[in-house]
């Protein structure tokens, strides 16, 4: 068995309650199908509602580390650019 | 747990569908640290688990769930001769897989939508067994639609097992099931995926004096001996313990 019979996929994970997919881990299946079952006993538990997303790692581009400063440096003197100027109204939940 | 005992009468259905389930359990549990990648041995370590905790339930229903499966002898057991036979290569433990699962996820959808006294633990359990049946139904695809070689290891297991299905629809005491339809249903089911994944459904005898099959009688096949001495070892070199 080589790995690209049994490729890498990431996988995402939204619980019942979640709002968002979470990305859980990773782990190797031979396809999309395989992923989701594999996923499912692995992250999951097998609890009811809740919603899995596989991607093939392959699948994935990612920021590189090298250029860190110009893409991830906030401008920190321009003030306007944070919204933080505002109350926010009470009830307001996931903020 | 439930430990009141139920009635007599629904005590030896119990004590059956509980031993496929404890039985089969076992044999799963023996591909620990063997499956052929870490996932797939997580799925089958989590069939194993699921089945566990329907045995322990049904065998409650019974008695001591302990004293029954560590103490009681071969010849008590109520378990078909199918989920007992060794686990083979992992063809054969998919094709016994995907003829047991396919069997209980039958039996226990009649059971679920039914008023009978298994009704609530079925339909507890059909969700279980449906994920088995799906797992062990695309592990057949796989590996009958796969290479040569898979595909002819995935005919061998179907073909050597073909003769303990037949025991599945002979009636069992105290379940309420149409047992014609549970058969002919388990046919169809099977023999489709089987011909999506290229096999062919295996023609030899499946009841009668040439084909296996009396477990459900406390008959048993001669590797469910070896495989009970190592269950029950250590409850038997230390009985009255409490672990």
């Amino acid at each position: 068995m080589t790995s690209s019979d049994w490729p890498l996929w990431e996988v995402f994970v939204r619980s019942r309650r979640g709002l968002s997919h979470t990305h859980a881990g990773s782990l190797h299946a031979p396809d999309a199908e395989m992923a989701l079952r594999n996923a499912r006993d692995l992250y999951t538990r097998r609890s009811e509602g809740v919603s899995l997303w596989v991607v093939p790692s392959s699948a994935i581009t990612a920021s590189s580390p090298d250029e860190k400063d110009p893409f991830f440096e906030p401008a920190a003197d321009k003030p306007y650019r944070h919204p933080t100027f505002y109350e926010i109204p009470e009830g307001v939940r996931h903020l | 747990m439930n430990r009141a005992p139920v009635a007599a009468a629904l005590a030896p259905a119990a004590l059956a569908l509980g031993d496929d389930a404890l039985v089969l359990s076992h044999r799963l549990g023996e591909w620990a640290g063997h499956a052929p990648v870490l996932e797939e041995e997580v799925a089958l370590a989590n069939i194993a688990l699921d089945l566990l905790g329907q045995a322990r339930i049904l065998l409650s229903l019974v008695g001591d769930e302990d004293e029954l499966a560590y103490l009681r002898e071969e010849r008590t057991f109520r378990n078909l001769q199918l989920v007992e036979q060794p686990n083979g290569d992992f063809a054969q433990t998919i094709a016994r897989q995907l003829y047991f699962s396919t069997y209980q996820e039958l039996l226990y959808g009649q059971l679920a939508s039914g008023d009978g006294a298994f009704a609530p633990l079925a339909a507890k359990a059909v969700k279980e067994v449906a994920y088995h049946r799906d797992h062990a139904e695309h592990w057949t695809l796989r590996l009958g639609d796969g290479t040569d070689e898979s595909h002819g290891r995935m005919q061998r297991g179907c073909d050597a097992l073909w003769r303990f299905t037949g025991e599945m629809f002979q009636p069992v005491e105290g379940v309420d099931a149409d047992w014609q339809k549970l058969e002919d249903d388990w046919r169809e089911s099977v023999g489709t995926v089987l011909g999506r994944a290229t096999l062919t459904v295996p023609d030899g005898p499946r009841s009668g004096a040439w084909a296996a099959g009396a477990g459900r009688q406390g008959l048993h096949t001669e590797p469910f001996g070896r495989m009970l001495a190592e269950m029950q070892h250590l409850h038997r070199s230390h009985p009255g313990a409490t672990w």
